[in-house]
């Protein structure tokens, strides 16, 4: 193998899983560094200047960090990183001196966002402190989007949703609220430099069966809860159906709980591995007595006189890898009420089709994935809008990407010219045997979600569910960090072979050996390295004997004593910060905005 | 010190010997040796081996004197027995621990100043004896424990720290062995485990005495350039005479033959060692011939590999015909028959 080239950030970056996995790369061991710390208010704006919304992730997110989350391989369950995203948000202090700051005079430049959803806020917020004009179109009456009609209350609450919305409106935002576009036309031909369109994807999937337009009790998912949301439903039949298994789904059946539902039933065609909805809200639902019935296929909707009886499923047995399915037989469920969460898809009536904005064959917007643009220069999709329904954090992401294309833009640079990602690596010694971070490794477990008791928490369709970590939690939790950022950094030339890194590595990482192309020296380490998706980090060929040091990321607890034992510091413990560059200066966080290095600065000597 | 004990999280992937015990079982405290001392890194290599062999830790005795080698047993198998004895006694106060309990395994770490000099003696007679323990020597030619003043072992012309050269002649450890008749005599590197477990567990296995000399840089007073102990001059000036494998008595060993040039040795438990010799006619049996193989090299040069085995000879309790139950564990009236039968003895001899 080549030697490992860790002047590349993308190296060390992989290396902390969570950060690599998330969509907006939210510098996480930081962040929960600073909560140990206590330091909650630095945290919250750690977390804001990635992903924008720590309150409303904090709660919502599908954390594509926890299944990366190294502590998973080692003891099953990854850090509960959401939660102490939470944890930030609750404790956070006052923070609107750490803002950015708007400038006053403008730059000119105008730039219309449709839809006030995560991705256009986002744009927003990385526009404005630019100088920007930004003006939002919005359909409904109050900003968010899905995050407000599709997430009930108990899940997020409204002031925590308001609040963080509020600090991008605050920033001198035009939103026009009950405006929802209806030509694209006219918007571009009104005097805006850009247009953003992140209006998410609002359109549920329909269930084409027999009776389906024969009763106004079968109700499309993601309209249903827009509707709960904005008050204008409030009881459902007792007897439930919902339709389909992913999130919404998940949503659907917990909001019919509080709002009459006492028999639901959640229909899956199926077996329970192949379900989209994520395993945690799985379990909150059933929690609340929601029956989740597996490999029952809708046939029918049965209206009796004009009135919703309930349906017919066929049962199914599936094979192994539930490809194929055969009918056992067919059963008829009653229901009052029956919701479809079979998906969603965006949908553009209002965009006109002759203005060079071009749409595939299934009529989904072309759009680049780097740059978001469409094919009509100056147009920009983000969010569930860009392709298809995904989520707030690839939103978020999303529209940080659409927010530096329209700074190219307005500017007349190629939207295609990306800014660079940079990285920091400092040295984490103290002394001896002595790190600025806190390295030992603590087996405490996963702490639970404490959560609302089961008969308080319906009395009020918003009654927050989840309590939060106490503080006893939180200590514990953040000690489950395995501070991946804290990366073992070699200089092949000072190595002696003396072995001290490799007998005193507790989980088998590191060995020295002859070079040898990849899969067979992933066999022939100190413990085989079959975890393909994980590095080998191979050095230069080491002074004495020429052979390598080769280290196996994949379990590596970063307890340093690999550089602690190595007489001389071949090896160092080193913090590793990504330099994320977003609209504006490279690598410019603003004025009065800690970066996640200076947030530390205070554990290093004077 | 290091700043914390070694994290309980293992490798997914981590084995277990015959005993359901994983690797991590065999280990010890923390050290708290200099960073890069070779001494840890023989440390590591006895941890696999006892693994390997399955050995179970409460029928092990880590037996050894003082200096930075004789703190050693603290970094492994805490589960085992164990006495940490005066200045160069390890020797005499396993060789009472032998002829109180033969049912142990015994591993004796010393080092150059506490088995070459202070202890020069008793290391003699417990070779003479045949004592059945595995004699470790972590020989790294200095006191480092009193700052890097020369050792017996140091080679003459190797330089200290501070640039002066030793005078005095070495004393060699291996010669020494074979000339009292040592039954198993090696030499290893802490910076080669590849060479140094297999030889350990064929030194475990052994019936007998198997003096283990392990050169083992010292990274604080002796890694430097003019220093003969140092990793770069034990690498550049090692000369391996055999390379051996060892197949405990449960294998199948046939499978493991046809090694070219490969020479068997059965030990006494049935196991199995192989041998290759690396210079053409070497012939670890040999006394004689390996006396002069050694005698014959250039000085400087570090001869490495399992040098010389007797596999037949005869341990201490043998020689003695002692009884088969260990003395600690036979009855009172036994071990000691009164002074009725004393008498009688010496009316014999009236």
């Amino acid at each position: 193998m080549k030697p490992t080239d860790v002047q590349d950030p993308n190296y060390f970056h992989k290396v902390v899983d969570c950060q690599w996995a998330c969509p907006a790369h939210t510098n996480v061991p930081e962040y929960i560094r600073l909560i140990a710390q206590g330091r909650y208010t630095d945290a919250y704006i750690l977390n804001r200047q990635s992903n924008v919304f720590p309150a409303i992730l904090g709660r919502t997110c599908d954390r594509p960090c926890e299944p990366a989350c190294r502590r998973g391989r080692l003891d099953g369950k990854p850090v509960a990183i959401c939660r102490l995203k939470r944890v930030a948000a609750d404790l956070c202090g006052e923070i609107s001196h750490l803002l950015p700051r708007i400038p006053t005079s403008k730059n000119g430049k105008r730039v219309a966002c449709i839809g006030a959803g995560p991705a256009s806020l986002t744009v927003a917020n990385d526009l404005m402190p630019l100088g920007y004009e930004v003006d939002i179109f919005e359909k409904q009456g109050k900003p968010g989007g899905l995050m407000r009609s599709n997430i009930p209350a108990f899940r997020l609450p409204e002031p925590v949703l308001a609040s963080e919305i509020d600090l991008i409106l605050n920033m001198g935002v035009q939103i026009r609220y009950n405006s929802p576009v209806e030509s694209m036309r006219e918007l571009l031909a009104a005097s805006y430099d850009a247009v953003f369109v992140g209006s998410g994807a609002p359109r549920g999937k329909d269930l084409d069966i027999p009776g389906r337009y024969d009763s106004d009790r079968i109700h499309i998912g993601i309209d249903w809860l827009e509707s709960v949301a904005f008050g204008h439903i409030d009881s459902i039949g007792e007897r439930v159906l919902i339709i389909g298994v992913g999130n919404t789904a998940m949503d659907c059946c917990r909001s019919s709980r509080r709002l009459g539902g006492k028999d639901i039933k959640v229909m899956a065609r199926r077996p329970r591995r192949f379900f989209k909805a994520s395993p945690w809200e799985l379990d909150d639902s059933e929690e609340e007595g929601v029956d989740i019935v597996i490999n029952h296929a809708p046939k029918s909707f049965v209206v009796e006189n004009g009135a919703l009886k309930g349906m017919l499923f066929e049962r199914l047995e599936w094979d192994a890898d539930a490809r194929r399915s055969r009918t056992l037989d067919e059963i008829f469920l009653p229901a009052a009420d029956v919701i479809l969460a079979i998906g969603q898809e965006n949908a553009f009536p209002w965009i006109e089709r002759d203005i060079g904005i071009e749409f595939d064959k299934w009529d989904v917007p072309v759009v680049d994935e780097t740059t978001m643009q469409s094919t009509r220069p100056g147009v920009f999709f983000g969010g569930d809008a860009a392709f298809g329904p995904k989520n707030i954090i690839w939103a978020v992401e999303h529209g940080h990407q659409a927010a530096i294309s329209i700074h190219n833009y307005c500017a007349g640079l190629p939207v295609a010219d990306r800014p660079p990602q940079g990285m920091n690596l400092v040295s984490q010694k103290m002394g001896l045997s002595e790190w600025s971070y806190h390295n030992d490794y603590n087996p405490a477990q996963r702490q639970k979600m404490r959560h609302v008791d089961l008969v308080e928490r319906f009395e009020k369709l918003s009654i927050e569910v989840e309590l939060g970590f106490t503080a006893e939690q939180t200590a514990r939790e953040v000690e489950r960090c395995l501070n991946c950022d804290i990366e073992t950094a070699f200089t092949p030339k000072l190595c002696i072979e003396c072995d001290a890194c490799i007998d005193v590595c507790p989980v088998q990482c590191l060995t020295i050996a002859r070079n040898d192309d990849e899969l067979p020296l992933r066999s022939r380490l100190s413990a085989p390295a079959m975890n393909l998706d994980q590095a080998l980090y191979v050095s230069a060929p080491l002074p004495q004997t020429a052979r390598i040091m080769a280290k196996d990321e994949d379990v590596c607890v970063h307890c340093g004593l690999c550089a602690e034992r190595c007489p001389t510091a071949a090896w160092d413990m080193q913090k590793f910060e990504l330099l994320i560059s977003y609209a504006g200066p490279s690598f410019d966080l603003g004025p009065g905005v800690i970066s996640g290095n200076n947030a530390c600065t205070n554990t290093t000597p004077a | 010190m290091p700043s914390i004990s070694k994290p309980i999280a293992t490798h997914p992937s981590l084995q277990r010997n015959a005993l359901g015990l994983n690797i991590r079982d065999y280990e010890g405290s923390m050290s708290t040796l200099c960073a890069g001392c070779g001494h840890d890194s023989i440390t590591a290599a006895l941890v696999r081996a006892l693994w390997e062999l399955s050995l179970p830790p409460h029928l092990l005795a880590k037996m050894s004197g003082i200096g930075c080698s004789s703190k050693t047993p603290a970094y492994f198998v805490n589960g085992a027995h164990g006495f940490n004895s005066a200045h160069g006694r390890m020797p005499a106060v396993t060789t009472g621990a032998i002829a109180a309990n033969r049912d142990l395994t015994y591993i004796g770490i010393s080092g150059d100043g506490d088995s070459l000099s202070i202890g020069i003696g008793h290391m003699c007679h417990a070779i003479r004896r045949n004592v059945r323990l595995l004699y470790l020597i972590e020989n790294n030619g200095v006191y480092g424990l009193t700052k890097g003043q020369f050792s017996a072992s140091a080679d003459i012309g190797s330089k200290s720290k501070r640039g002066e050269p030793n005078e005095m002649a070495p004393i060699d450890p291996v010669l020494l062995a074979l000339s009292l008749g040592a039954s198993f005599v090696a030499r290893g590197f802490s910076g080669d485990k590849e060479q140094l477990v297999p030889i350990l567990k064929a030194a475990l296995a052994h019936n007998g005495l198997a003096l283990v000399d392990v050169i083992s840089p010292c990274v604080t007073f002796n890694d430097h350039s003019g220093s003969t102990k140092s990793y770069l001059y034990t690498r550049n000036h090692d000369l391996k005479a055999t390379e051996s494998d060892f197949v405990p008595p449960a294998q199948e060993i046939l499978a493991t033959i046809g090694q070219n040039g490969a020479t068997r040795v059965t030990m006494h438990d049935g196991s199995v060692l192989q041998f290759k010799s690396v210079p053409d006619g070497y012939n670890p049996t040999d006394r004689q011939g390996v006396v002069s193989y050694l005698m014959s090299q250039k000085p400087g040069e570090v001869v490495t590999g399992l040098l010389f085995i007797d596999p037949s000879s005869a341990d201490l309790h043998e020689m003695q015909r002692t009884s088969d139950t260990p003395l600690a564990r036979l009855p009172f009236e036994k071990l000691c028959p009164g002074s009725e039968a004393l008498d009688r003895l010496q009316q014999e001899f009236r």
